[in-house]
């Protein structure tokens, strides 16, 4: 399939630039102002709050607002359906909400929007997909009819980056009338694009809204309509993309981008996504050589990450010496770092008395097959033997949840969010996933997450990460990128949390 | 006759129990179904609410037989991807599938059924020739590929056709071209090499020597006999095209019921994995039954054989 992928491209590349004067050349979209896009997978339906994948979340995030709105270029968060906001208690938040802002169906926000929506999606039965979204929110009351307030369950230290779009407001009197099913049938918001159309996971069709409220940051749309359509083949894309009948197309494996270069745009873009392998003391009760602190240093010395980022994931990936996205608040770069070193490895591993080495399961899920084999490969040669198993991702945390395995090569995305508390807290935060059970770190994230002091949380953080590094708790390999494909005449300009926004693209 | 049908239907059910069974027990072996809805990002809490609110923590063999029950009354269950009722999806993309499957295979049969006549007509001729390169060709060349290709050359290339998508009856020209070229190779081969045997027959002979021409020889007497090999042949065929054009269905982002299927498995949608494989099953059950009734009925002495 790889091999007949690149014969693919560079003969469907080879035809499109020879075949100019055989084909009547697609009308351009800059023309019909339409921006063309394909995603690989069926988005969900379009209720945020049950959408696991990106395909639904950037269809949502084009139709509903949040209260607030994250400016990833500066950090800030700024005003969105919200016009400002503060702390009256420690676990209290206000919110003035903005007037004269106007629904797709003509209704008026206000608050009864904002309480009913939020009442509604952090009850249990509603079932809204992550309960970390949500789980911190108490109770949303009335104050007046542009006044809202917050009651927080318990400290949270995400809580404005979760207001900040991932927790849209939908409108009160449609909501509450058709629940979840009829929001994702007939998404009515008041983001800068309306949906008119919709195949359910086949194709949707979005038009400007032409009464999007002023001092939106998601304003200054330019493109008229946006076409979304489902192709799961990549071939098939890049052949749309080549023919002029596809603007936008994301996630090409890195060697496809590169023959696809010069013929479209390819822009490469880093994300908060990173690849990691687990290691897991407690694994068999703590029965395994990865519980040994110097054979888990061993095993990193005698990776080759660097070769292994070259070779495999190209583009803006780096090699990674933290368990969380240098990109990412709290993520100190400041740690101890395992170079390549073959040699000092045998030493470790002899010196934890393990002079041959030994055989341990290795399960990867979501990564590149070639990773993990050179990954193996690089381990053999100090005497250790992967035994490699490629797994679902489900299949794969279970086990790792059991503990049944030593090591777990997957990936972690954050949800896509600038903060290093939801991977910390998550995989050595004392839960469920965390196989190190180290209770200082827990503390320190304990204390991280629910501070509301930033430098409080900053310090805890980086305690946090420089204690992962020294103990070798994880081997980080690397940040992923996403490599676009888009139409010559597309202006388009990426982000790190995988959300398109289509909203600030137009034509060149 | 009676015995024959009713004994080929209890066979029948219980093949569609087995497989039922069977798929239900699978799609449990490929990790907790509760986790892979959860996603990546899920927390092993998110995961338990989910094991709860979908009935996952009970034993397999009531699940079964919940599911199984309410099968019966007509009621698939909700997919949990989509939300709504699983009957409705398979409303949606049936049509699809349906529409691609059955004119593929009557390209197919028009196309392979003659040539195997001519083919047989003059083994080793120039047409038996043509015909072989075709065969051999078809069976070697994947879809995937085949399909690709046809792409570049007519979408890409020459901008004929629609690349992808089924927006126009013109998206269904590649997919059927490719689907059916799969499908000829071995109609075509079996009425080659049934018409071959038959034509040695005595009977044809004497068909023949008794002043025939030779179109009735053929329709009347050879064909007759030739085509009860191509009747099950062509059941368990179009069985394939039905619920085997995942391949094709993906290249050409046609939304049928081979890709919702795949999909479906990739995010963990049991109720309509499990809606599809009972559906498909059912299809070969219903069309491998009816391709015996039809040689029964086309062959007394098949009537007493089983």
């Amino acid at each position: 399939m790889q091999f007949t992928s690149k014969i693919m491209t560079g003969l469907a590349a080879l035809a499109a630039s020879t075949s100019l004067t055989l084909a009547t050349p697609a009308l351009a979209d800059k023309a019909s102002n339409t921006l063309n896009v394909a995603f690989a997978a069926e988005p969900e339906p379009l209720d945020t709050y049950k959408i696991a994948g990106r395909q639904g979340l950037i269809l949502a995030r084009h139709i509903y607002d949040g209260l607030l709105y994250k400016n990833l270029d500066t950090g800030e968060i700024v005003p969105a359906l919200a016009e400002s906001w503060e702390f009256t208690g420690p676990l209290t938040m206000e919110f003035t909400l903005r007037e004269g802002v106007k629904f797709h169906n003509g209704a008026d926000f206000t608050a009864d929007d904002v309480v009913a929506t939020l009442n509604t999606v952090i009850a249990p039965e509603y079932g809204t997909r992550y309960s970390i979204s949500v789980d911190w929110i108490e109770s949303v009351e009335k104050l007046d009819d542009y006044k809202v307030r917050i009651n927080m369950a318990k400290p949270f230290a995400g809580a404005i980056e979760m207001l900040a779009d991932a927790l849209p407001i939908y409108p009160h009197a449609f909501f509450t009338e058709n629940g979840s099913a009829g929001m994702a049938a007939t998404p009515i918001g008041t983001g800068p694009y309306k949906l008119v159309a919709q195949e359910p996971g086949i194709r949707y069709e979005m038009e400007r809204f032409e009464d999007h409220y002023a001092g939106s940051p998601k304003s200054g749309a330019t493109i008229d309509k946006i076409v979304v359509r489902t192709i799961p083949e990549m071939n098939t894309q890049f052949a749309e993309l080549m023919s002029g009948s596809l603007d936008w197309i994301w996630r090409i494996p890195p060697d496809q981008a590169d023959r696809l270069e010069g013929r479209v745009q390819i822009v490469s873009a880093p994300i908060m996504r990173i690849g990691y392998v687990g290691f897991a003391p407690e694994a068999m009760a703590g029965d395994t050589p990865i519980a040994n602190k110097l054979v888990r240093q061993a095993l990193i010395h005698a990776t080759n990450r660097g070769a292994i980022v070259d070779a495999f994931a190209g583009g803006a990936s780096k090699v990674l010496n933290t368990p969380c996205n240098p990109a990412q608040f709290g993520c100190a770069q400041d740690v101890t770092s395992y170079e390549y070193d073959p040699e000092k490895a045998k030493a470790l591993l002899a010196e934890a008395g393990y002079p041959d080495g030994f055989e341990m399961e290795m399960v990867f899920s979501a990564m590149p097959r070639p990773t993990a084999e050179a990954v193996a490969a690089d381990l053999a040669k100090v005497g250790v033997k992967l035994v490699l198993n490629e797994q679902q991702y489900s299949a794969g945390i279970g086990k790792w949840r059991a503990k049944e395995l030593p090591a777990f090569f997957s990936n972690w995305g954050s949800y896509g969010i600038g903060d290093t508390a939801f991977i910390l807290s998550n995989f050595f935060g004392g839960g469920a996933d965390d196989l190190v059970q180290d209770e200082k770190l827990a503390a320190w994230l304990t204390e991280a997450d629910t501070a509301s002091d930033r430098d409080v949380r900053a310090e805890n953080y980086e305690m946090a990460v420089k204690r992962i590094a020294d103990e070798a708790y994880w081997m980080p390999m690397y940040n992923f990128n996403v490599n676009y494909g888009l139409s010559n005449d597309l202006d388009f300009t990426p982000h790190p949390d995988e959300f398109a926004r289509w909203w600030a693209s137009s034509w060149k | 006759m009676l015995s024959f049908l009713s004994k080929r239907l209890l066979v029948a059910l219980l093949v569609c129990v087995t497989v039922s069974a069977l798929s239900f027990g699978l799609m449990f072996l490929s990790g907790d179904p509760a986790i892979a809805i959860a996603g990546s990002g899920g927390r092993a809490e998110d995961a338990e609410a989910i094991r709860v609110a979908y009935g996952f923590d009970r034993p397999l063999v009531i699940q079964y037989l919940d599911w199984i029950g309410s099968a019966l009354t007509g009621d698939l269950g909700q997919s949990i991807y989509f939300n709504v009722p699983v009957t409705e999806i398979i409303g949606n993309r049936v049509g699809v599938t349906l529409t691609l499957g059955f004119i593929s295979f009557l390209v197919a049969l028009v196309i392979a059924v003659p040539l195997g006549i001519a083919a047989a007509l003059r083994p080793n001729g120039w047409i038996d020739r043509i015909a072989l390169v075709i065969a051999v060709s078809g069976q070697a060349i994947p879809s995937f590929w085949l399909g690709l290709m046809a792409i570049v050359v007519f979408g890409v290339w020459y901008g004929m056709v629609p690349i992808s998508g089924a927006e126009t009856w013109q998206g269904y020209i590649l997919p059927v071209v490719v689907l059916s070229y799969y499908a000829i190779p071995e109609l075509m081969r079996i009425t080659r090499s049934g018409m071959i045997d038959v034509l040695a027959t005595d009977y044809v002979r004497a068909a023949k020597a008794k002043g025939l021409p030779m179109h009735l020889v053929i329709s009347r007497h050879a064909l007759r006999n030739a085509v009860l090999p191509l009747v099950s042949l062509a059941a368990v065929q179009l069985g394939q095209l039905l619920s085997g054009s995942i391949v094709i269905e993906s290249v050409f982002a046609l939304n049928g019921l081979g890709r919702l299927a795949w999909e479906s498995l990739l995010r963990s949608d049991l109720p309509v994995v499990q809606a599809i494989i009972l559906i498909l099953s059912l299809l070969y059950v219903v069309l491998t039954t009816l391709a015996d009734i039809l040689n029964a009925v086309l062959d007394p002495r098949l009537r007493g054989a089983s």
